[in-house]
């Protein structure tokens, strides 16, 4: 979050000169007291200064609120110099992430190990030294403090009775408050154990641990792992699962009357140590109504950090599609004859369905059309929209009863070393991402890959002929496969251009490198993460592009700058994939946190936070009309997401390992998922959109129901020999081309 | 440090298993490394103090390659994986550990004590320089096939078998919840509410169900059906081995199934009836090839196929001529299918073998049945093992001996009872004397057998005695061996090339070379193991001291239960140089480059070594000998013959 206020008010982005971003401040979510208002168990953001000291106990997010409404300047100068690092990354190895890891590895002075600490927690990019004038120090959530909130001393034996007494206590209440007092049971059994840890009452902790760490949900499993191997405090400082845990408050949510059953008796019982815990470091989300099942719990917990705060996603999403530009299509004169009386109705109807956002009159929900500064069509465009839409017309309507045909691309021989693929629009080139640091790329089509001529023999080509660009092509150098050497660990995400001339690549290695497919050369390294990049991902309108990383911070750039343009900073754990809304407005990611969240391009906002996945995020995709994002993840489970409402829709079962590839058909009506487990399989995303009743109420609270229908919705399930399915992609007429790497063992 | 990470991530595999409580390294390792790093006499509190932390970054390190692992979409953790996680801490990675395989290190046990090690093998530089150099690996390519033509996959090579025998399996067993697990339940919580309801729910399953077990062949289907069994009872025998051989190995024939088991069942009824020996025999391959296949669940089917099989061992007759035709030989090879389908198909609630065995001995206990049904029970009897032999046949030996005496020494005689009773008389001999062998102690009186066994008595006493000889000959090649071979199925067959380079002098003298990973003694206990399936020979060459080379085969075979026999062939002459050749074990998979390991072993007459192969059986003078192994890798295209020179 602060890393959000720090790169949000960034005026900088080039591109876009929208003045906008001041009154989208506004609009950040800000969690409201409850209307008791006695205890404040949330922290309220302060918007005065003489609340600063209490700050210092409260979020970062509430910190950063305040920052960006008041020390708007300060952080723009913090950006500049985060901007001046990112250009120089080997002077500052310690900036951004890496902080708390180098120095706690390096085994250096605890001063420059709370000084990198303090760089990580304050999240901006900076080091320790040059972070302190930047910000006011009464500001700085300094490291010390954050831990000492862990100092206040109880006695440490009493630990294990508070704990099972508040379970006693919750075990005995009514059913429907059951559920969801349960909540509790994880935030507290981490603060509490993390609390005797820091407080070196070692051999409590392990037993604290021990006792009750088999009563915590599976899904935390992970998180416990990590939790069990801390056992000193000096291994909290530097453990940046822990530092998350401290930062940011837990989200519950919770009915007002279980939130008032659990007060009373905590009142009643003066357990001030669990209500210090609530008070201090979780955040309860209270809502008037009926407590939710527990069914309903589950299906949104699961996240580093509880549950998204409903304010989180309240904020207005345009999802809707940008119009299209309007192209004459020369009534094809050549296609003419073919499509007779027979074609001809056919061709009418999918214009009409499928580009229904293309009619005169603005959609409502979509986004101004220079919102996002776009690039001008180039005339090559216009030639590839003119084929697409050509192609559009030859498109099969999918369906339960016409389901698509699958191609499938093996990669043998690569030892398993196949990381990423991707294709381009029209299908026609294939790239390779590989663990050898190399980049292929194939063309699926008879067309060979060429080179564009040196220089010298360019300056022979007679410009004016018609065919100057067959002529600067190299016939020599024509074959089906292009490697791209350049990146010096293994590549794990790649994205072609929209107009085919431009591959992007992230690795290993820090860097996102752009290579041209005209000469086959690496034109531009984007450096600035300096940790893994996952993923990287081109804007459906090229220029832009979004990558993410172990650094926790997706970052937006555009090819022309070597600075990124965004910072969307706020994840707890890696950020493991990066799409772009086809609108091109909105990016979202999956995190190892287990959430997905989606940001505005435009301000660099947070607009939407997504909570239900049990495990780290690996595949997401967003429905062709830009309404529905789908996502999967490492528990083998599909989630449905509707943005425009916030709300979780559908959660499909089947997959029985990581869901790598998501995609949906060119008219949304299938979701096709590919998985670890060597299968594709085909859901009727139709039905799945449909059967959800969205009344009023389940908008208004997120209380979503969820039918279990996954077996009806699944259309058909492929198994592949053992060729695990990492990329899978619709062409322009509904085939689905599927590829992944065959894994002999 | 180095070391400490080298040496403790093994530990982590054993975390794994635990739960997730803090498990911390033992001090003991601590103390451990330090020496070997050269630091003498740590303390104990530095020790536990070194371990915690230890512990714990080797955790983080671990969860931070799994990342690395999930996106590099593997299942499996490899040493780079480590070392992009250490990078991440900035940490140098561990230069120089790279490794083939995923878990480089070793397991051992022994005092009670289990260690795991990193296994450096030294490597002799001059072997290195003299290897030809390897098979530059094949390039990434990129295949594409349908993996669904309009959402149905077809069957094609690059796909999986339609339905996997758990898969049929589940469907016979359980219709209902293989289609639809969910709505099956859903159904019958609702038929608790309304019945109607349910029923439709019920039908709609049905109909869901119903274009899964009605059999319509597709076109392709019918006509691979069509030649299939076309070529199987055709007159051509190559045509037949290719389809007996698709049988056996396609994958995706189980919605033929029913189709085969049909073909076959009828095909046996009219064939008795016309006494056609020939199409009998040739259905009774077919079965065989069914049940040979891996992805067939042929349960759903056995009320068609026992039938004919039975009828194929019991059958009064079977052939025109039979005083002339060999139809016995179908009697035992179909009363071995019989005892292979009740190995694998009997269970407790179908009882086949129970059944059979009824069936069988009351056709030969009734006067009336003729000699080749008789043969043919007692030859179903027999296949079913010892025990069977134990309990049905031997007692009856006396009175089963008194018919054979009857109709061989009788005065009227038609011929054709005079050879079945030869038949049935050598069958019982022969299964009965293994038998017996076991059951009897070792003084074998001619008299005590005649007054046991009555007519039978002598003859099978002299084959008893010889069952014993092969028996003890067994049993001392077993208790000498301790080589153990965990093995595919290799098969190597001796050539001698006549005097290539034979220089005459002491050479040393024996080569084995064994395809893929032969292990010997390193990671088992030195316990004779129990092969695999087929047969395995090995052939170890020594000469001895009189330069008179003597090569020794031993076959490796399951049905002895890992008692390798021992056969021992003087080599024609000392000037002939052995080679070894190797033939493909049909184990390998066509297309794919296996990695080979040939492992050498040559036997010196000198003796003194860790790891001894001793042979005493038959006639080498092979006293305790050394194995030198050298491991060498080879890609190659397949295990073709390769020869080495002995150095």
């Amino acid at each position: 979050m602060t890393r959000l206020a720090v790169s949000a008010p960034g005026e900088k982005m080039a591109a876009v000169q929208d003045g906008g971003s001041e009154p989208e401040g506004e609009k950040e979510p800000q969690p409201e007291l409850p209307s008791d208002g006695s205890s404040a168990p949330a922290a309220t953001p302060a918007s005065k200064p003489e609340e600063q000291q209490q700050q210092q106990q409260q979020t970062l997010l509430a910190v950063l609120q305040f920052l960006k409404r008041n020390k708007l300047i300060e952080s723009v100068d913090a950006l500049r110099r985060e901007a001046g690092l990112a250009d120089e990354p080997d002077e500052a190895p310690g900036s951004e992430a890496g902080g708390g890891v180098g120095g706690a590895a390096a085994g250096s002075a605890d001063s420059a190990d709370a000084s990198a600490l303090l760089s990580r927690v304050a999240g901006a990019a900076q080091s320790g030294a040059a972070s302190a004038p930047a910000k006011g120090g009464e500001d700085q959530p300094d490291v010390s403090v954050v831990l000492s909130a862990y100092s206040q001393q109880g006695d440490p034996s009493l630990y294990q009775v508070y704990y099972s007494g508040l379970k006693k206590f919750i075990e005995s209440v009514l059913d429907c408050h059951r559920a969801e007092l349960s909540q509790l049971f994880y935030p507290l059994f981490v603060h509490m154990y993390l609390e005797l840890v820091y407080n070196n009452h070692e051999s409590e902790a392990k037993a604290f641990f021990e006792k009750f760490s088999g009563d915590q949900e599976c899904y935390y499993q992970d998180d416990l792992r990590v939790l069990s191997g801390l056992t000193k405090k000096e291994h909290m400082k530097g453990n940046e699962t822990l530092l998350d845990f401290r930062t940011s408050k837990f989200v519950l949510r919770i009915s007002r009357d279980s939130y008032q059953l659990l007060k009373r008796h905590l009142q009643e019982r003066q357990n001030n140590q669990i209500w210090n815990i609530i008070q201090e470091h979780l955040y309860i989300d209270i809502f008037d109504g009926m407590p939710r099942s527990k069914s309903q719990i589950d299906s949104m917990s699961g996240s580093l950090a509880g549950e998204a705060r409903r304010e989180a996603n309240k904020a207005k999403v345009f999802y809707g599609l940008l119009k299209e530009p309007e192209i004459e299509v020369p009534l094809d004169d050549e296609d003419e004859e073919a499509e007779n009386e027979e074609g001809k109705p056919k061709k009418k109807k999918p214009k009409k369905d499928s580009m229904g956002s293309k009619s005169k009159k603005q959609d409502p929900n979509a986004p101004q059309q220079n919102r996002i500064p776009l690039p001008e069509l180039k005339d090559s465009d216009k030639l590839d929209k003119i084929m697409y839409m050509k192609e559009a017309t030859k498109r099969i309507r999918l369906g339960p009863e016409t389901l698509p045909s699958i191609c499938f691309y093996t990669f043998l021989n690569v030892y398993q070393g196949l990381t990423a693929v991707d294709f381009t629009d029209d299908s026609s080139l294939i790239a390779g991402g590989f663990a050898d640091s190399t980049v292929r790329v194939w063309s699926v089509t008879p067309k060979k890959l060429r080179k564009v001529k040196s220089a010298a023999d360019l300056s022979l080509i007679d410009k004016e002929s018609d065919d100057v660009l067959e002529r600067i092509m190299d016939e020599k150098t024509a074959s089906e496969s292009k490697i791209l050497y350049g990146h010096s660990g293994p590549v794990y995400g790649v994205s072609f251009s929209p107009d085919r001339n431009y591959l992007l690549s992230s690795s290993e290695d820090g860097t996102v490198r752009l290579w041209s497919l005209q000469t086959f050369t690496c034109l531009v390294a984007y450096k600035g993460h300096n940790y893994p990049v996952w993923d990287t991902q081109f804007s459906p309108y090229g220029y832009y592009f979004v990558s993410g990383g172990h650094d926790r911070v997706a970052r937006l750039w555009a090819t022309d700058h070597y600075q990124p343009l965004r910072m969307f900073a706020g994840h707890l754990g890696d950020i493991t994939c990066t799409r772009f809304h086809p609108n091109s407005n909105y990016v979202a990611t999956g995190s190892a946190d287990r959430t997905i969240r989606l940001w505005d391009v435009l301000n660099g906002h947070c607009v939407r936070v997504f909570t239900g996945h049990k495990g780290p995020i690996h595949s997401l995709a967003f429905s062709p009309n830009g309404k529905y994002l789908a996502s999967g993840s490492t528990d083998g489970r599909v989630l449905l997401w509707d943005l425009g409402h916030g709300l979780m829709i559908g959660e499909l079962k089947g997959h029985t390992d990581t869901v790598y590839a998501l995609k949906f058909s060119r008219d949304g009506e299938i979701l096709a998922s590919g998985s670890m487990d060597n299968t594709v399989r085909l859901w009727d995303a139709f039905k799945a959109f449909d059967d959800v009743e969205t009344d009023d109420f389940t908008a208004a609270t997120g209380h979503i129901h969820l039918p279990d229908n996954s077996q009806e919705l699944l259309l058909g399930t492929y198994l592949t020999k053992a060729t695990p399915v990492i990329h899978l992609h619709f062409t322009r007429r509904n085939l689905l081309l599927a590829a992944g790497s065959y894994n002999s063992q | 440090f180095k070391t400490v990470f080298l040496n403790v991530f093994l530990m982590m595999a054993e975390e794994r298993r635990q739960k997730q409580c803090s498990v911390v390294l033992p001090t003991e390792s601590m103390k451990a490394m330090a020496e070997s790093v050269g630091v003498g006499q740590l303390q104990e509190d530095s020790c536990v103090a070194l371990s915690e932390e230890v512990s714990y970054r080797i955790k983080e390190i671990a969860q931070d390659a799994l990342k690395f692992m999930h996106h590099g979409k593997r299942r499996k953790l490899t040493t780079s994986d480590i070392d992009h996680a250490l990078k991440l801490k900035n940490v140098e990675p561990l230069y120089g550990f790279q490794s083939q395989e995923f878990i480089p290190f070793r397991f051992a046990s022994g005092g009670g004590r289990e260690l795991h090690f990193y296994e450096e093998k030294e490597v002799d530089l001059s072997d290195i320089i003299n290897t030809p150099l390897p098979r530059v690996p094949l390039d990434v390519s990129l295949k594409a096939h349908w993996l669904s033509i309009d959402g149905v996959q077809p069957s094609i090579p690059e796909n999986p078998p339609p339905a996997t025998k758990e898969q049929q399996k589940k469907e016979s067993t359980e219709p209902l919840k293989a289609v639809k697990p969910g709505q099956e339940e859903e159904g019958s919580i609702q038929a608790k509410g309304q019945s109607a309801t349910s029923a439709e729910v019920k039908g709609k399953e049905k109909l869901r169900m119903k274009p899964r077990s009605t059999h319509e062949l597709s076109v392709e289907q019918q006509l691979y059906y069509k030649e299939i069994t076309e070529a199987c009872v055709g007159s051509c025998e190559a045509k037949r081995a290719e389809a007996l051989q698709s049988i056996a190995t396609d994958p995706g024939l189980y919605q033929m199934l029913p189709r085969f088991s049909t073909f076959i069942s009828e095909g046996v009824r009219v064939n008795v009836v016309q006494n056609n020996l020939a199409l009998l025999i040739y259905l009774m391959r077919m079965v065989k090839a069914l049940m040979d296949n891996p992805t067939l669940y042929l349960e759903k089917y056995l009320h068609e196929l026992l039938p004919a099989v039975v009828t194929c061992i019991v059958s009064k007759q079977l052939c025109l001529r039979p005083d002339v035709d060999n139809h016995w030989a179908l009697r035992d090879f179909a009363a071995r299918l019989m005892a292979q389908s009740c190995k694998t198909f009997s269970t407790t609630t179908n009882n086949i073998q129970s059944r059979i065995t009824k069936t069988f001995t009351k056709a030969w206990l009734d006067d009336k049945t003729q000699w080749t049904t008789r043969y043919g029970c007692i030859a179903g009897l027999s296949e079913l093992g010892a025990d069977v032999i134990k309990t049905l046949i031997i007692p009856r030996l006396a009175v089963e001996g008194a018919r054979i005496k009857a109709v061989m020494e009788g005065p009227v005689v038609s011929n054709i009872d005079k050879i079945g009773a030869d038949h049935v008389q050598s069958l019982l001999l022969k299964h009965c004397a293994s038998v017996v062998a076991k059951m009897r102690p070792a003084p074998d009186v001619m008299e005590q057998y005649r007054a046991d066994f009555g007519y039978l008595g002598p003859m099978l006493c002299s084959h008893v005695v010889k069952a014993r000889a092969q028996a003890a000959l067994q049993a001392q090649t077993v208790n000498r061996t301790t080589l153990t071979i965990t093995q595919p199925r290799p098969s190597l067959s001796v050539s001698q090339s006549g005097g290539v380079g034979g220089s005459g002098g002491p050479r040393t003298p024996s080569i084995i070379k064994v395809p893929s990973s032969l292990t010997l003694m390193s990671t088992r206990p030195a316990t004779p193991t129990q092969p695999s399936p087929p047969a395995t020979k090995y052939i170890v060459m020594a000469t001895s001291a009189g330069a008179a080379s003597t090569q020794q085969v031993i076959t490796l075979s399951s049905s002895q239960s890992g008692s390798p026999v021992t056969s021992t062939v003087p080599s024609g002459s000392t000037s002939l140089q052995p080679l070894v050749k190797l033939e493909s074990g049909g184990g390998t998979v066509a297309g794919s480059r296996p990695l080979q390991k040939y492992i050498v072993v040559s036997l010196p007459s000198s003796s003194s070594s860790s790891s001894s192969l001793e042979h005493k059986g038959g006639t080498t003078a092979t006293s305790p000998v050394t194995i030198e192994t050298s491991v060498k890798s080879e890609r190659s295209e397949s295990p073709a013959t390769h020869t080495h020179s002995p150095h």
